[in-house]
């Protein structure tokens, strides 16, 4: 404690789930008058480590400290006495009741035992003011107001109650520019005033424009904790994609190599509201690594490209014949198949067994009455448990007893069993075992060596650059760049990522 | 002006005279429950039938089972400034307010078929019928019918609590009750319905000896006695003959089935409310003559000796 | 490892349903008895499968949309429909086959029309289905003109009171019904795909199934199960009543549905089960009956029994009766 003392710290947080390492010997420490971001892509921890502040869970190891003494909340509300609120992206309020009824929910001023109603508008008014709300009423619903003002509500109500700390969880994430705007001012003034913020968001632009320190985590592990004064974009997205890459080797051999005949092509494929269109050309025997940060676009395109949600824009070619997308079902009917990023709501049918989830969408392609026989799925379920080595002790038991390393096997089994001729894999290895995690990249190699044609989303940079024949990259819902041979290296995608030195790009 | 016109006029006049001058200028509105039942219908259809024979202007509102709308209806009526208010009650409680406004307004209100849990002034009269007494005229008529044999008696209640399955239930203990030889040996809810009668009733036949020791049948209301006369046919048991079938409400089927041979009695429970509400309305208004509070409509009972199939044509008409 | 025939069929619903037949037993000594009149077979065993066949055929279309993650609440009401609709056509003077075909379709019709409001406008079930729970039984009043339409058509009558091999009729279409959707969904791979959607609709759909052709044809097949409910209901008391038939007896076949052991969360289903479950319910009702008890009691008994399989269906009892299984499967095997 020589030079700062903390408004908050925690010290080496630990938190696992089961065998799941959610947070691994993290250090956080919050300044007053300081607003902090906390980066990191899907699974990185940032959830966990608000909840272990606020209280909702409870660390396995560490400590938390406020104003250097150790705390232990036992839930939110008891956080937020200590002097730290939380603002949700989803406002937590009540939409059907007043402004001024909002701000003082839980702690009414009474008048003889009874609410005293104009006693809460007046010091509503007078509150909101100091929030730059003057024009808002205090009595109309809250309802009625954009959720810019919901918001900032909420921001008041939260430090009105807190005063110390205030997490803001990606509080921008559905405002426009000026709603922004307005919002970066009362955080400003509240910085003035000595708060300490911690600022969660995707958007690096924003983390620029308001963030003095930033710290990232991936993998539930801390990568460090800089002033962003002495950082530039590429430092930041390099830190949150990894921070082993080097910027001087790790090209690609396999972008050298020669490809097969084109396969898929799509063609100024678009979504309006989701994805600007965007034009690729993918050949058999070719991985296309996707590059971006969460939020780039790079889920919305493979969902387009699968037809989950179809384009409005633009044609795909098979074969060189335009082809109609308009659902899961057409693109499977066509050879495509689709591991999707979030398992468990999208991948796995939990109480279905490893059998019958390795068979369904050969089955879906075969439809209603060509049914696999029993002996048939068992054949089909046991050659592919085979090739990918996965292990389960019986292939009637349901796939959610699996653990998610094989989980990810047995969806990757699905897609191979329908033999398709084009791939998508979108984030194939996150969070599973290494060993699951080696062979899942052993059989892409293996795949394009067949054949096949792939494209496969990943964060981990060395990964991508490891098994594709070419590369683009993702950013704010947009294809930017296409990346071949020699520029196939992490330090280029990661220019590419931060949108810094575009000519560095050209290929 | 000739003769000819003079005369025209005076005869014009005078069919002008004839004609009950009170009763065509009498606007009476109804506020219906709803349709929910055969009996319910042909009470609407009668209700009509009896406002156009006695030249009334009836506004008719279907509450569809909900008291707001008869209220909105009362409401309605009152501002249209009826003479008269007839309300069949879906529920007996919750109407003073409204009762208060046609009070105060002077329209006199009858009820029909039902009771309400209000002051009494606030109505001019009741008119219903005495469930007790339709299930005594059932008893009775089987007490006279079977004399001094023994009778094992099954019986399909109504709607487990219902007032009707009560008070019939009611009525038909106290006829039967000084004699020792008619005994009601089985007692279940059939649901006032024609599918559950036939089911309640296959139990019993099978829970008494194949039903060879059932007597009579006594069922609280005609379907539940029309469902029960299908099971005894089933069973290879004749209706009407082996098993005495005595029900309650008189509609249709049940003097098909009485044409048929298969059933022996019926009580009326009249669908004719408005009938009397008329009457009494007529006099009131004409001369503030105060009715007796509480109409009692006739309990009558049929058998196959009154013309049932005549009586199935007349019903059959009503809507039932 | 394939389970000892015996021991396979021991489950909590055979086991519930013994049990109840049992008390029948117990109550009213001739609960076994049966007897050939007629040309038929006449006992209270019989009337068990007779009148707990209308809730069995419910619970064959209830199985299935239940395990889709839905429910129908509107079966009882296109019960009345469709037996509102046949007895009219037969009153009118046409054949029993064509009124029969026709209230048929128009219990589909019912069914896809849920299945749409659920399926393209993704309404939940329970809503979707109340919509026609009420105004099903509405659309029935106006055909029958709020009276009890009655007819003697003798090819109408037949489907609810005839017999065949001296079985009554109703219950030989339940048990036809049962075995020809069992088997059209497992012989097929619409089961495997019910359940995929039951489990998990969003993985189901990126895994190629139309989930909404799905929905919309077990809807159908639920409103079909209805119809032929409600012909059978308003040919046993030759009248189609609209106010009654049918009345309630969606909550039976969800009961028989989840007695049957399907979870009201979707996911793997087995129809006969449910229909097991249909008959516990009417052994239930029988019972009651000819026991004699006062019909006060109706809704207590039923209400015991119903927490009493419900126990023996819960986990902790499902984990103690595998183990007396596996016990027993140790010492059959030499």
């Amino acid at each position: 404690m020589a030079d700062t003392s903390y408004t908050l710290q925690a010290r080496g947080i630990c938190k696992y789930f089961g065998e799941h390492t959610a947070l691994q010997d993290i250090d956080f420490a919050l300044r007053p008058g300081e607003v902090h971001a906390l980066l990191g892509e899907n699974g990185a921890g940032k959830s966990t480590l608000i909840k272990i502040l606020t209280g909702a869970y409870h660390p396995d190891a560490g400590e938390v400290l406020l104003e250097d003494r150790p705390v232990s909340f036992r839930d939110p509300l008891h956080a937020q006495a200590h002097g730290i609120g939380t603002v949700y992206q989803e406002v937590n309020l009540l939409p059907n009741r007043s402004v001024a009824e909002n701000l003082f929910l839980g702690r009414q001023p009474t008048r003889f035992g009874m609410v005293d109603k104009r006693r809460i508008e007046r010091e509503a008014t007078e509150l909101l003011a100091r929030y730059g709300l003057d024009d808002i009423d205090p009595r109309a619903e809250l309802g009625a107001y954009s959720v810019a003002v919901q918001q900032i509500v909420a921001i008041a109500r939260a430090v009105e109650l807190s005063g110390k700390v205030l997490i803001l969880d990606e509080p921008t994430a559905s405002l426009d520019r000026n709603e922004v705007e307005k919002l970066f001012e009362v955080i400003a003034d509240l910085k003035a005033r000595g708060l300490a913020i911690v600022f969660i968001t995707h958007f690096l632009d924003q983390v620029f424009a308001i963030a003095d320190r930033v710290t990232i985590l991936r993998n539930g592990r801390l990568i460090g904790t800089e002033p962003l004064t002495e950082m530039s974009r590429t430092d930041v997205v390099r830190m949150m994609l990894g921070k082993d890459i080097s910027f001087s080797g790790g090209t690609s051999a396999v972008g050298e190599r020669e490809v097969g005949e084109l396969l898929v092509s799509f063609r100024g494929t678009g979504r309006t509201g989701s994805l600007q269109p965007f034009s690729l050309d993918i050949h058999k025997g070719e991985v296309i690594g996707v590059a971006g940060l969460l939020g780039s676009g790079r889920t919305e395109m493979a969902r387009i490209m699968f037809g989950i949600d179809p384009a409005d824009s633009g044609e795909i070619r098979l074969n060189g014949t335009p082809v109609s997308i308009q659902s899961a079902s057409d693109a499977i009917a066509h050879g495509f198949g689709f591991c999707p990023e979030d398992r468990k709501a999208d991948g796995i049918i939990g109480d279905l067994s490893v059998r019958e989830n390795i068979v369904i969408a050969l089955q879906g392609k075969l439809g209603w009455f060509r049914a696999l026989n029993r002996d048939d799925q068992l054949e089909i379920a046991g050659r592919f448990a085979e090739m990918l080595d996965i292990r389960a002790a019986s292939p009637d038991m349901p796939i959610k007893l699996l653990s998610g390393g094989n989980q990810q096997k047995v969806i990757l089994a699905r897609w191979l069993a329908t033999d398709p001729g084009f791939l998508i894999l979108d984030e194939p290895t996150r969070g599973i075992d290494v060993g699951a995690h080696a062979e899942i990249v052993r059989t892409i190699n293996r795949l394009r060596d067949d054949g096949m044609a792939l494209v496969v989303i990943s964060s981990e940079l060395d990964e991508v650059v490891a098994y594709s024949s070419r590369i683009v990259v993702m950013r704010d819902r947009e294809l930017v760049a296409e990346l071949r041979g020699e520029n196939i290296n992490p330090s280029v995608i990661v220019q590419a990522i931060a949108n810094q030195s575009d000519e560095a790009i050209a290929s | 002006m000739s003769i000819l016109a003079r005369l025209a006029l005076a005869a014009s006049i005078a069919t002008a005279l004839s004609t009950p001058l009170l009763a065509a200028e009498m606007t009476v509105g109804f506020s219906q429950i709803g349709s929910e039942s055969g009996w319910r219908a042909a009470e609407t259809s009668v209700t009509k039938q009896q406002a156009e024979e006695r030249g009334i202007d009836l506004k008719f509102a279907d509450a569809q089972q909900k008291q707001e709308n008869q209220i909105k209806a009362i409401r309605g009526f009152i501002a249209q400034g009826v003479d008269a208010i007839l309300v069949a009650p879906v529920v007996a409680t919750g109407w003073d307010d409204v009762l208060t406004e046609a009070k105060e307004a002077d329209i006199p209100v009858v009820l029909l078929d039902r009771g309400v849990d209000a002051s009494e002034d606030l109505y001019l009269a009741s008119v219903a019928s005495d469930q007790v007494k339709e299930g005594r005229v059932a008893g009775q008529w089987l007490v006279d019918t079977v004399g001094d044999k023994e009778c094992k008696v099954v019986e399909l209640q109504g709607t487990v609590g219902s007032t009707p399955a009560i008070n019939r239930k009611k009525g038909f203990e106290e006829a039967i009750a000084g004699h020792a030889n008619i005994t009601i040996a089985r007692s279940q809810t059939g649901d006032f319905t024609r599918s559950k009668g036939k089911e309640v009733m296959e139990g019993f036949i099978k829970a008494e000896n194949g039903g060879k020791d059932i007597c009579a049948m006594y069922a609280h209301n005609d379907d539940m006695a029309v469902g029960a006369i299908q099971a005894m046919k089933d069973a290879g048991l004749k209706p009407g003959s082996d098993i005495y079938v005595v029900s309650i409400d008189a509609v249709p089927d049940i003097f098909a089935a009485m044409v048929a041979g298969e059933a022996n009695a019926t009580v009326e429970l009249t669908p004719n409310m408005a009938g009397p509400a008329f009457d009494v309305l007529a006099a009131y208004l004409k001369d503030g003559t105060k009715p007796e509070k509480f109409i009692i409509t006739e309990s009558k009972l049929y058998t196959p000796a009154d013309n049932p199939q005549g009586e199935y044509d007349t019903r059959k008409g009503l809507g039932y | 490892m394939r389970r000892h025939p015996l021991m396979r069929i021991l489950n909590a619903q055979t086991v519930a349903l013994a049990g109840v037949l049992l008390l029948n037993w117990f109550l009213f000594p001739g609960f076994f008895d049966i007897a050939w009149q007629d040309g038929r077979f006449f006992g209270s065993l019989i009337d068990v499968l007779n009148r707990g066949a209308p809730v069995a055929i419910l619970a064959v279309g209830m199985t299935v949309v239940i395990a889709t993650k839905g429910v129908d609440l509107s079966v009882g009401a296109v019960m009345a429909v469709a037996g509102a609709v046949a007895a009219t056509m037969v009153v009118d003077g046409y054949s029993a086959f064509t009124a029969i075909v026709v209230a048929l379709a128009v219990g589909t019709l019912c069914g896809v029309w849920n299945g749409l409001l659920v399926a393209l406008l993704d309404i939940q079930p329970i809503i979707a289905t109340l919509v026609l729970m009420v105004a099903g039984r509405g659309l029935a009043q106006l055909i029958t003109e709020g009276s009890i339409v009655t007819f003697s058509d003798p090819h109408l009558i037949f489907m609810g009171t005839g017999s065949f091999l001296g079985f009554p009729m109703a219950a030989v279409i339940a048990l036809v019904l049962m075995i020809a959707v069992t088997l059209a969904v497992r012989r097929t791979a619409i089961g495997l795909f019910i359940e995929a959607v039951g489990i998990n609709r969003s993985a189901a759909t990126f895994a190629g199934i139309r989930s909404r052709m799905l929905l919309i044809s077990v809807y159908a097949l639920s409103g079909f199960c209805a119809a032929v409910a409600g012909i059978i209901v308003a040919a046993d008391i030759r009248g189609a009543d609209a106010n009654n038939s049918g009345l309630w007896l969606e909550l039976d076949a969800i009961l028989a549905v989840v007695i049957g052991g399907t979870s009201l969360l979707g996911g793997r289903f087995s129809i006969p089960m449910a229909v097991i479950g249909a008959i516990i319910i009417q052994a239930m009702n029988t019972g009651i009956l000819v026991s004699g008890f006062p019909p006060e009691f109706n809704l207590i008994v039923k209400a015991g029994v119903i927490i009493l399989i419900l126990v023996l269906q819960s986990p902790i009892a499902q984990q103690l009766l595998i183990f007396s299984r596996r016990n027993a499967g140790k010492r059959s095997t030499p």
